[in-house]
């Protein structure tokens, strides 16, 4: 069988090219936008106190030209039909349980294989970057499907920052866990914290998208808040939330539904209408709010952006 | 109150009770639909719901034979066909729902699905073995086939209880509490009437003195 190994991202890869002869302005740059953010967040908090709850605030946003035309999906039906097993399994659980997910004082760690760990405050990342409002399509492995108007900017807009280092290969998520804040995760067959993980080069693509709200608003506790991956073209588990760790490192991560089930969750999980699950087929879909299934598309549709990313490789094997 | 109780068994109005209570979750569901609150994904809910409601009854027929004879309550029979055929009515309904929205009523598409897929496989098989035992619930079959070979073809719901539960617990993710619980059930019903077997057929050793058929 002949499986072409991904191609070894170079530094220059990964670093816009400009960035890159510049690196040495640019980190000038940094070392002055730090002071300033620095500053600046002590002006702000006199100004406004520092918001206490995420959840339900407004965001402003640019448009993106990742929007596909198709019918939104309800705003009713993505918050009262969640996978977020840590609030239990059944999908109206998330919407209850979660109401009281403290996510004030978040940070994310962004650490590993790169020049310059850091720890972003939710503050800093919602000002990292222009909030860009995406409409994508989102498939769960069990064979549903949304539309969802997410906000955000590409996670590489963050990876950069950091500057991953040559050895870094791939990207480790970590969910928040508690096991007080979140007693309904008992007996729920999963490991926790969840982790996920993506190859580097698919983390750098502009489709996967760092998400810190939805509809207008900063996210819901049971949709992942406040920030989540949101990685379209892959099963819905791949799109981890309430994320508390990105490290970049030269190894393949472990993945939770791979570690529960090798065999039925890859750790690629591209949706692939040809790859059926063991137990069930993946060529149709429902999109939540019909009734009849419809045809499931390669890549969930973004076969021309992605499919690239896996040229040569035998996709029923790496599924 | 014991008396009071095997008076309203034996008598007119507890079938029609029976019969009531045991249409209260397909009530329940129309009015649900009716409401338009039939959750984010109303077609799963269905399914959901039928499916969960066709191994309680199940469940409900296999326990009258323990509780009438482990309460004494020797009325308790003359529920068992009706429970039996509810069964049969949830499980049609939960066919329906994967005949219609999941293979658009696409009958060759459903038998390669139904051959493809091990928990469609084990869940059909189990609707199909229940087609014969609803057809033959009247009193008219027990007498055509005779008591023994009808009560032998009867006790295949043993094997449609298995099936049922394993056609839940190949579906499920990660979280097999719920078929689990309905496993244990099943165990219990199933595994009392082994005991009861075995006692059985040591008794005649036990009790050699005693005389044959005392009944």
């Amino acid at each position: 069988m002949l499986i072409k190994k991904p191609a070894g991202l170079t530094y220059a890869d990964i670093t816009p090219k400009n960035i890159y002869f510049n690196r040495r302005n640019f980190l000038r740059g940094l070392g002055i936008a730090g002071a300033a953010a620095v500053v600046g967040e002590r002006f702000a908090s006199i100004l406004s106190p520092s918001t206490n709850v995420y959840a339900g605030t407004k965001l402003t946003t640019v448009k993106s030209a990742y929007a596909v035309d198709e019918k939104i999906s309800s705003y009713n039906d993505v918050t009262h039909y969640n996978n977020f097993y840590e609030f239990g399994t059944d999908k109206a659980d998330p919407a209850k349980n979660a109401q009281k997910f403290h996510t004030s004082q978040w940070s994310v760690s962004v650490e590993g294989d790169v020049k310059t760990p850091r720890k972003f405050s939710m503050d800093e990342i919602l000002q990292l970057a222009p909030l860009e409002e995406r409409i994508y399509r989102h498939r769960c492995v069990e064979r549903w499907s949304i539309v969802v108007p997410w906000i955000g900017y590409s996670l590489s807009t963050i990876l950069k920052l950091v500057e991953p280092l040559p050895k870094a290969k791939y990207v480790a998520f970590q969910s928040f866990y508690d096991p007080h804040e979140m007693p309904e995760s008992r007996g729920t067959g999963l490991d926790y914290p969840y982790v996920e993980g993506l190859r580097l080069d698919e983390a750098m693509h502009p489709l996967a998208l760092l998400c810190v709200g939805m509809y207008g608003e900063t996210l819901p506790n049971q949709d992942g808040a406040p920030v989540r991956m949101v990685i379209p073209w892959k099963y819905g588990y791949k799109s981890i939330k309430s994320i508390v760790k990105i490290k970049l490192q030269s190894s393949e991560p472990p993945t939770t539904w791979n570690r529960q089930s090798s065999y039925e969750y890859g750790f690629y999980s591209n949706v692939n209408p040809n790859v059926d699950h063991p137990r069930w087929s993946q060529a149709t879909e429902r999109r939540l709010g019909e009734i009849f299934m419809h045809k499931t598309l390669m890549f969930n549709g973004y076969a021309d952006q992605v499919a690239s990313l896996y040229a040569g490789m035998d996709l029923k094997k790496f599924h | 109150m014991r008396a009071s109780l095997r008076k309203f068994l034996a008598g007119k109005w507890a079938k029609a009770f029976v019969f009531a209570v045991s249409l209260i979750p397909v009530i329940r569901i129309a009015w649900r639909a009716y409401r338009g609150d039939l959750t984010a994904n109303p077609v799963e809910f269905l399914q959901h719901q039928t499916g969960d409601w066709t191994l309680r009854f199940l469940i409900f027929t296999l326990c009258i034979t323990p509780f009438r004879k482990l309460l004494d309550l020797p009325e308790l029979i003359r529920f068992r066909r009706m429970l039996g055929l509810f069964a049969f009515f949830y499980v049609s309904l939960h066919f329906l729902t994967y005949l219609g929205p999941d293979q658009s009523f696409n009958f060759a598409g459903m038998l390669k699905d139904v051959a493809k897929r091990p928990f469609i496989t084990v869940g059909f098989a189990a609707f199909v073995l229940l087609i014969p035992l609803a057809l033959t619930s009247t009193a008219g079959w027990v007498r055509r086939l005779g008591g023994k070979r009808w009560q032998l073809l009867h006790r295949s719901i043993y094997i449609c209880a298995c099936l049922g539960v394993i056609h839940y617990y190949w579906l499920v993710k990660s979280d097999i509490r719920k078929p689990v619980f309905y496993g244990a059930l099943v165990g219990i019903l199933l595994g009392w009437r082994l005991l009861n077997w075995l006692i059985k057929r040591k008794a005649p050793v036990v009790a050699q003195s005693a005389p044959l058929r005392v009944s």
